[in-house]
């Protein structure tokens, strides 16, 4: 059953309770139910189309979700308009795909919404955007277009233009699926100095590497359902159930 | 130095040249020689005809055609360019539409460079209209009102085209967002306008602005007959601009929109900031296109009896002492037209050429 969500101490800072997603026929959430505490690193996997993506895009309303109830530190996401913009305010979202807008240069993605969605006057949205650069090791990059820099780059402008929100949680998308693989290391170094830091993360990788470091705790999904939750060491040395198993020997057995 | 070094390899002489290009086959021969032979052809002719030959001067087209003999007789553009340009407006006040073409012109040049591409510019074409329609109508500062039936010519041209461009085009944005919207009342309005306006050729809406709407407005309400006939060419216009913008909204890519939402951006600045910027810019070769042909589309407004620099052309014509000078009168308004379409076309060249050398193509092609 999915009462895998663990008793929170602390007010959980997203909640998610028996939501289920349906695209046409298809049923891609069954019954998800999670909780994530404040400060806590979670890491979603599972073979493609287990819906990890679908869940946490629910999270900020990128999907609406058809049944259960879904709260982001204390708000319901729902379909208020207002409540929506409010959440996404909160929660930062990195993508496979880095997205970054291809019109503006690197330092003008970063001002672009704390000056029109936080109304920070530009100055100090400019300051703290070269702050966030150096904090992602590309401060010489400020000035150029996304097109000019490279997937690790253009990754590391992403995460740092989610932060620029000052967001309290930060959803990762697979990362790192799009990249090279020696572009990898520089993206995952900054995002586990991001967990080491303290922030809340939402984080759907393969990088199993990465989960053993940062996660508090391992979300495993096949076929909509979160089949299995646990600490990464009890995790990765004896899975519980078949799929996990399976999963983690399809992944680690090369 | 040897002679060898002085030209690069790459770079051939014209004799090579001419061999690898244009004498490269025996097909490409024989078309070279066919194009060399029409251009001997018909080009000497033609100049002798227009330039060598031709007339500057001359009080009638009589007068005119005994003094060119078998040139060209421009003494009729240079006796009739002021009602060509200027039409009906009353003589002596035609110092008011010379301005107000020159400030066209300015506006255009102005809005042309990208170093002012800034809200500001909004501004500078308020106060620009606004000095044209002050020129234009006059009843201040000590001008002598002209009402708007007798304007014509050239300035009458500009400013359909011009007016038609400003409005029809944040109209087309707005239907086409309309279009794509996710409210279907919304939707289903914007299909309807953009297909039923479509599928209407402009002459019947010029008909139908000119005809018919009065019929339908409480008597006593006029509306003026040039506010008519520009209203249908910007809601026609819009209409196929709608179509093109929305060609370039759907070339964004889906992670575009997400990326923007997921930032908090509300829909008008999603919009405004990330989504128009890069599909506008897409959109510049199909919208230049339709530009232009929204400027020539003006001519029609004959239909209705309006003024334009076509139909001013055509009644110098009629004139007992120009008659027989159609060919000259015909060349000279396409020429006018093809100034100003060449200008949009090469423009939007460059634009293009910039803009390529820039960060949207560029991106656009890593994802």
């Amino acid at each position: 059953m999915n009462d895998a969500a663990k008793p929170a101490p602390k007010a959980a800072m997203i909640e998610i309770q028996g939501v289920s997603k349906w695209f046409g026929e298809f049923q891609a959430l069954k019954n998800v139910s999670l909780s994530v505490a404040k400060g806590e690193k979670i890491v979603v996997c599972g073979p493609s189309g287990s819906g990890k993506s679908t869940m946490i895009r629910l999270i900020n309303r990128l999907e609406r979700h058809e049944s259960g109830r879904i709260m982001v530190d204390g708000i319901e996401v729902a379909d208020d308009v207002k409540a929506i913009e409010a959440i996404r305010r909160e929660v930062g979202m990195v993508f496979q795909s880095f997205n970054l807008f291809p019109h503006l240069t690197v330092l003008e993605n970063l001002m672009l919404a704390p000056v029109w969605v936080r109304k920070a006057p530009r100055k100090e949205a400019e300051e703290s955007a070269r702050q966030l650069l150096a904090r992602v090791r590309i401060p010489e990059q400020a000035d150029k277009y996304p097109g000019q820099l490279s997937g690790g780059q253009q990754q590391r402008v992403a995460i740092a233009r989610a932060l620029a929100m000052r967001p309290k949680v930060m959803l990762f998308d697979e990362p790192t699926s799009a990249l090279d693989p020696e572009m990898i290391k520089e993206v995952l170094d900054v995002m586990v100095e991001l967990a080491q830091e303290g922030m809340t993360m939402v984080v759907v990788t393969h990088e199993m590497g990465f989960a053993r470091t940062v996660a508090d705790c391992i979300v495993f999904m096949d076929q909509g359902e979160i089949v299995e939750t646990g600490a990464p060491k009890d995790f990765f040395a004896a899975p519980k159930t078949d799929r996990a198993k399976l999963f983690l020997s399809q992944i680690l057995g090369h | 130095m040897s002679a060898v070094l002085r030209r690069s390899p790459g770079l051939p002489g014209p004799l090579e040249w001419a061999r690898s290009n244009l004498f490269s086959s025996v097909p490409n021969a024989l078309l070279t020689l066919l194009s060399l032979y029409l251009l001997w052809k018909y080009v000497p002719p033609f100049v002798s005809w227009a330039l060598l030959d031709a007339v500057w001067q001359a009080p009638s087209s009589k007068a005119c055609r005994e003094a060119a003999g078998a040139g060209a007789c421009w003494a009729f553009i240079g006796e009739k360019h002021r009602f060509i340009l200027f039409g009906t407006y009353p003589f002596e006040e035609h110092w008011r539409p010379g301005v107000s073409i020159l400030l066209f012109l300015a506006l255009y040049a102005v809005s042309a460079m990208r170093r002012f591409w800034t809200p500001w510019l909004g501004l500078v074409w308020l106060a620009g209209l606004t000095l044209i329609g002050m020129l234009m109508w006059g009843g201040v500062f000590g001008l002598r009102y002209v009402e708007n039936e007798r304007w014509g010519g050239l300035v009458l041209t500009l400013l359909l085209a011009t007016f038609g461009i400003a409005f029809a085009f944040p109209l087309s944005i707005a239907l086409a967002l309309g279009r794509r919207s996710e409210m279907p009342v919304v939707r289903a309005a914007c299909v309807v306008y953009i297909e039923l306006i479509r599928g209407v050729p402009l002459i019947s809406m010029l008909f139908m602005a000119s005809v018919m709407m009065p019929l339908f407005l409480p008597s006593g309400v006029t509306v003026d007959k040039l506010l008519r006939a520009q209203s249908a060419l910007i809601l026609f216009a819009a209409a196929y601009l709608a179509e093109v913008v929305r060609g370039g909204l759907q070339a964004i890519p889906r992670g575009q929109y997400e990326a923007a939402e997921a930032l908090g951006l509300s829909f008008a600045k999603r919009t405004a900031l990330v989504i128009l910027p890069q599909a506008l810019k897409i959109s510049i070769p199909p919208l230049v296109n339709t530009f232009i042909g929204l400027f020539k589309d003006t001519s029609l407004v004959v239909i209705i009896g309006l003024f334009d620099l076509l139909l001013a052309l055509k009644t110098a014509l009629n004139e007992p002492a120009w008659t027989g000078i159609g060919v000259e009168a015909y060349l000279f308004a396409s020429l006018v037209y093809f100034v100003f379409c060449y200008a949009m076309s090469q423009y939007s060249q460059r634009l293009e050429r910039d803009l390529a050398r820039g960060p949207v193509a560029r991106a656009l092609k890593d994802t």
